[in-house]
């Protein structure tokens, strides 16, 4: 399975600058790829634009040749720098993975999620613990590629260090694409194998 | 209070003695409780230091940094002492001397107002052309282009809204600047910058404290380092230690933080900080601790040990 980016470029309205031009690239799934470049390029853009989240102002994501299916679980899930935005505040935890259908033994185990959890509010749980359900609800049975977009920026690096060392064994797991955006260049060492430059892409 | 007072380059501009923290919080129903999230915490530093705290998410950094100026919300009660520049602060004077006197760098863009121009809320009210110039400077400097004044929070990305807080506090003329996580967002060179440009403000007298997830890059500009777990102190050491490694380091979760790093190993030590709710008797560490003894669940008070601070009875 082949996740692409086609020449893709991308502004808010006619009136505000390109924030991406022709901009290509394309993940098999299994690789594990990491994308740097500056402050401001439109790497959280680009991620948006390839989990359908955004639409392109010219060009195609496409997923073995089709576009994205707007219906049904996307294949591509997104997975955001601050976990607390991402969940609904009023939910009990136990809530939030119940509606995203991954309310199940095991997925719990696989990520390291306490049962004693279940029963707390996003509030009452540290970023790293709220992360480990924001990377459950995106294991879905249907799910093929991930794109996490500094995802382990705003946690400790001990707490770092063991939600992607689970994320790692899923992906392995179920032979997964992982398309992250880091500035830490040891962490894009450890975990992927291939490191794409916007710099070298984004010709705005 | 009186700024100009000439101070001893050792007195501390900040000393913060057992700081705690808890907040008022409603269960189920109208069943209340005191929910504590900061316990016995002390913190302090001098003219011309940076300061770097690091430790787990939600282990009370931020927190820390809302207590000293004054932001805490209303359901939030504290005990311990706070001093600055040798004298008590009250929340009086928090309310005077935040944003002049001491500036925070917040952790989220959020905290920007989102229905102004960048311009303008950097430059305050009413600047001078000092000011103005200064902004231009700090702009310049984090390569912010001159259009990004007349943006709004929301055209801006991740790591230009940080550049613009962190430009903020640049100019503010603080003495003490407490900045929270100022360098997520930003690549490797902006990050160092921004590092830099608060080396140049401690060497120029002020103090800093720096809170962050970036340890590896905080080491290497900082003079001392706290490590926080769960509202408290574990450890206070010299950047040195931490720059060379466990064998250097005092408190078992600090090395444990030491061999996390990507670069280091990329190793974690099992299980979780304990929920403020459910923290276990004596050290907060000690259920993940391979040295725990029975003596671990007494209080365990900070000692010291080669020239730092430990809460640790095994530590040597």
């Amino acid at each position: 399975m082949l996740l692409e980016a086609k020449n893709i470029s991308f502004r808010y309205n006619e009136r505000t600058p390109w924030i991406l031009q022709n901009v290509n690239i394309s993940i098999e799934k299994g690789e594990r790829v990491g994308l740097v470049g500056p402050s401001g390029y439109g790497k959280s853009t680009l991620l948006k634009l390839m989990a359908g989240y955004l639409k392109p102002a010219s060009g195609e994501i496409l997923l073995d040749g089709q576009s994205l299916p707007e219906k049904g679980v996307c294949p591509v899930q997104l997975i955001y720098q601050h976990p607390e935005k991402a969940i609904n505040p009023r939910w009990k935890m136990k809530k939030v993975l119940q509606e995203s259908g991954m309310f199940r033994e095991e997925v719990m185990e696989a990520l390291g999620i306490e049962k004693e959890w279940l029963g707390r509010y996003p509030r009452e749980l540290s970023g790293g613990e709220l992360q480990r359900f924001c990377v459950a609800r995106s294991l879905f049975a249907g799910t093929h590629f991930l794109l996490a977009d500094e995802m382990s920026t705003m946690l400790d690096v001990i707490t770092q260090a063991q939600i992607w060392g689970l994320m790692m064994k899923e992906v392995e797991e179920r032979h997964l694409g992982l398309l992250m955006v880091t500035h830490n260049h040891a962490l894009a060492d450890q975990v992927c194998d291939r490191i794409i430059d916007l710099r070298s892409q984004n010709l705005k | 209070m009186d700024s100009m007072r000439i101070m001893n380059s050792d007195q501390p501009i900040l000393e913060v003695k057992d700081l705690s923290v808890s907040f008022h919080m409603y269960d189920e129903g109208l069943e209340q409780y005191d929910l504590q999230v900061i316990s016995n915490l002390s913190i302090d530093v001098k003219p011309g230091e940076i300061v770097a705290i690091a430790g787990s998410s939600g282990s009370g950094k931020s927190l820390l940094a809302h207590a000293v100026m004054g932001l805490l919300p209303e359901n939030a009660s504290t005990t311990g002492t706070m001093l600055y520049k040798g004298k008590p602060l009250t929340e009086k004077d928090k309310e005077k001397l935040r944003g002049k006197e001491m500036a925070l760098v917040p952790q989220s863009v959020a905290y920007l107002d989102p229905s102004m121009k960048i311009g303008s809320q950097v430059l305050g009210e009413k600047p001078d052309e000092n000011r103005k110039k200064a902004q231009k400077k700090a702009f310049a400097r984090f390569h912010l282009d001159e259009k990004t004044e007349h943006l709004y929070p929301f055209q801006l990305s991740g790591g230009m809204a940080r550049r613009v807080l962190v430009s903020k506090a640049v100019i503010s003329g603080a003495e003490l600047i407490i900045a929270d996580e100022p360098t997520p967002g930003l690549d490797l060179e902006m990050a160092l910058e921004a590092l830099r440009c608060f080396r140049e403000m401690a060497d120029e007298g002020k103090a800093i404290i720096l809170i962050t997830h970036d340890i590896d890059l905080a080491f290497n500009f900082a003079d001392r380092v706290a490590v926080f777990y769960a509202g408290t102190t574990v450890e206070i050491a010299p950047s040195a230690d931490f720059v060379k490694g466990p064998e250097a380091l005092r408190h078992p979760y600090s090395k444990a933080l030491w061999r996390a790093l990507p670069q280091n190993g990329f190793r974690p030590i099992p299980g979780f900080q304990p929920y403020a709710r459910a923290l276990p008797k004596g050290c907060l560490f000690a259920p993940r601790c391979p040295h725990k003894t029975e003596e671990c669940e007494q209080t365990i008070p900070m000692q010291e040990l080669r020239g730092g601070t430990v809460r640790c009875i095994h530590a040597t």
